[in-house]
């Protein structure tokens, strides 16, 4: 149901916009502007992203789930490579993952494999390795 | 009516991220926990989004333009050179140690945790630190 959602979001952003909705290049078309980046159109985008905990709450009553780690450093590092990677690497979970994918693209499914190989990993290293197993 | 889509669109995207648990990290470090607390439940979130998708893009281009601009932005590369492998890899080894990728960071701003409030600045400074770099590498 979630991800059906997402992929109805992906479609009318094409439909509409003709663009692709990877959230990593829509940050980039707002805070990189170029001629023809749009950026009302992704802060508009990332507006909706931002109220959609509020509506859910709104119109189920219930509190959105959510267990964040409260290491401060391991959030500042995580989130530096997380930005600079998807960037770099022309897009993230979105763009390459459920766009990319859906477009039979082979850089998108490349960089699908590396991301997700390279986090599973990450998680193995974390918990099992360095965190004994917990 | 453009930004109103836009609007539309990120607010369904959102929706979609909280009712499928992308949102909460610790649902997100189990997915990856192949070896461990396996949650497979979100690869079929991933799949369930890209069937919709592939279904709706392989419509939507049939149309010669879209809705409300001149023409689709499509990639343009095909090539798997350096920097797409490279950036994969730093993305996974970050989404991996957190359990955010972009999406779901931004979606829970809201939601106000203070880790949350430190990842995603720095999300937005390696975003465009990476962007001013391609730019400076000509790609």
């Amino acid at each position: 149901m979630g991800g059906a959602l997402i992929g109805v979001s992906a479609v009318l952003l094409h439909y509409s916009s003709g663009r692709i909705a990877g959230v990593s290049g829509i940050i980039r078309r707002l805070i990189v502007p170029s001629s023809d980046s749009k950026p009302e159109l992704a802060l508009a985008f990332i507006v909706g992203l931002i109220a959609a905990p509020f509506v859910w709450t709104a119109a189920t009553g219930s509190a959105v789930v959510q267990s964040v780690s409260e290491n401060l450093p391991l959030a500042a590092v995580a989130g530096l490579l997380v930005g600079f990677g998807a960037a770099f690497g022309g897009g993230c979970t979105s763009g390459h993952g459920v766009c990319g994918l859906s477009r039979l693209s082979k850089r998108s499914l490349v960089a699908t494999i590396v991301f997700m190989s390279v986090a599973a990993l990450t998680v193995f290293v974390s918990r099992h390795i360095i965190g004994g197993g917990a | 009516m453009s930004i109103l889509l836009n609007l539309a669109a990120g607010l369904i995207f959102g929706l979609g991220l909280v009712i499928s648990g992308m949102a909460n990290p610790a649902k997100v470090l189990n997915f990856l926990d192949v070896t461990g607390s396996w949650d497979p439940s979100l690869a079929f979130v991933m799949l369930g989004a890209i069937a919709v998708t592939a279904m709706g893009f392989r419509l939507v281009l049939r149309r010669p333009k879209p809705l409300l601009e001149q023409s689709f932005q499509l990639p343009g590369q095909s090539s798997i050179d350096g920097p797409l492998v490279f950036g994969s890899a730093v993305f996974g080894f970050g989404w991996g140690l957190f359990g955010f990728c972009p999406g779901p960071a931004i979606t829970s701003l809201g939601l106000a945790a203070t880790s949350t409030l430190v990842f995603v600045p720095m999300m937005l400074i390696g975003i465009a630190a990476a962007a001013v770099i391609r730019k400076r590498l000509g790609s």
